[in-house]
Parts: C-alpha cells; structure tokens; sequence
C-alpha cells in the first residue's frame, strides 16, 4: 500500500445535490484507502439530523427556522429545480432506474467504510439544535481548530 | 484474460464499481486477478487511478462494444 492520504469534506448545503455529490467523492476517497473526514455545519447539519427537531430549547426563531428547514437525509431538496418537492422526487426515482444509491445508502455506506463524521457546534447552538437531534453515526461535536487540524494535515479539502 | 474473481458491474455507475472493487479485492490472495466488469465508460479511467492509489496492479482492459472488462492483480 502507498502512504494513506487524508481528505477533509466541509458539508455545508443541506441540499440533495450537494450531500450527494459530497458523499460520493467521500466513499470513493474511502475506498482508495484514504482517510476521509466529514464536517458538518450551517446547512449541511440537516443532513445528518434524525428529522425534524422537537421543540428542545429553542427561542422563537430558532423556533421557527427548524419548521421551515428540511431536516433528515430523506427529505433534503434539491438547488435547482425543485419544484416544490417534484424535482426532488423525480431525481430520486431517476437514481432508482439507474441503480444508484440513494443518500441514506451513501451515508451507510461511508460509515461502513470507516467515514468520520464531525458536527460543528456553533451552527448546532445557533439553530437551537441538541446532540440527541442527530444521527447515531456523528462520531464527534467540534468546532474549526478541529477541522484546520484535521485540514492541515490532508491533501484534499473541499467545502461543498 | 484469465481471472481468479469476476465482479459484475453492469448498470452500476460512479462511485459503486470502485466502491465495489475495494470490498471485493479484500477477498482475494496477493497476485490473485480480479475481472471487473462495467459498462460505465468512466471505469476506464477511475480504476487505474484507483490502483495507482492503492497500490494494486492495472493489467488492462479489454472493451466489446459497451462491455468493458477491466483487469486488476492484487
């Protein structure tokens, strides 16, 4: 085996498209035998949430911005062409033809391949969001000198 | 060419074969040779490059007509 290289992915669109295309270069990075990081922030957060959140201790606008946001890997939309939600399920049948895995079987599937996923706490605060929101596969909750630690150290780092 | 392992790809676009090919190769003996087969045109350049990073051996492809073949020595 030649030397393991690293790739550090920022997911920071809660969109269908963008996660898809972030996961995709993440499980193929994985199965070069490379180290590969995910680190989830702003948007990106709503990829890897359970749902939709409960009311937790959010303020009103928090409150708020959790009703209108898409939360789950299942309900994500797409960037363009939408169309409130006919887009999305148009692209998501299109994959099935094409034998394509979906998102939920992307992220299964980074995970099995040894993946790590990182939560970004100052975007989990600011939206109002708790631990308990998230996927059990979140490896770890941190903040940017843990991404810039991780970053500094790969040869490939992408902000999606 | 000769082959110790076959795995069937045809349908499966980017990132499944390589995805594939990686589970796959696990299960082989050092020198063995996995077929891998894809109608995927981008097969053509994403498993040398894979090999190249992994450090197993691109012995070739073979193509007929959408059905490309593609050869790797663990």
């Amino acid at each position: 085996m030649e030397s393991k290289d690293s790739v550090t992915i920022v997911v920071f669109s809660g969109e269908l498209d963008k996660a898809l295309a972030a996961f995709n270069i993440a499980n193929t990075a994985a199965s070069m035998g490379m180290k590969v990081s995910m680190f989830f922030t702003f948007w990106g957060l709503s990829v890897i949430q359970k749902g939709k959140s409960g009311r937790g201790k959010k303020d009103t606008l928090q409150y708020m911005m959790g009703k209108m946001n898409r939360s789950g890997a299942s309900k994500l939309k797409l960037s363009k062409m939408n169309m409130m939600g006919m887009g999305g399920k148009s692209m998501k049948s299109l994959m099935k033809k094409y034998r394509m895995p979906s998102l939920e079987e992307m992220i299964t599937l980074a995970r099995e391949q040894g993946v790590e996923f990182v939560a970004c706490t100052t975007s989990i605060a600011l939206m109002g969001l708790e631990k308990g929101d998230f996927i059990d596969e979140v490896d770890r909750f941190a903040g940017a000198s843990t991404y810039l630690g991780l970053a500094s150290e790969s040869n490939v780092n992408l902000f999606i | 060419m000769e082959a110790d392992r076959t795995l069937d790809c045809i349908g499966l676009y980017c990132p499944m074969p390589i995805v594939k090919t990686s589970q796959q190769i696990g299960e082989l003996a050092d020198g063995e040779v996995l077929e891998v087969i894809s109608d995927d045109e981008g097969i053509k350049s994403d498993m040398p490059a894979w090999c190249d990073k992994t450090g197993h051996k691109f012995l070739g492809l073979e193509e007929t007509g959408d059905e490309i073949k593609v050869y790797v020595r663990k």
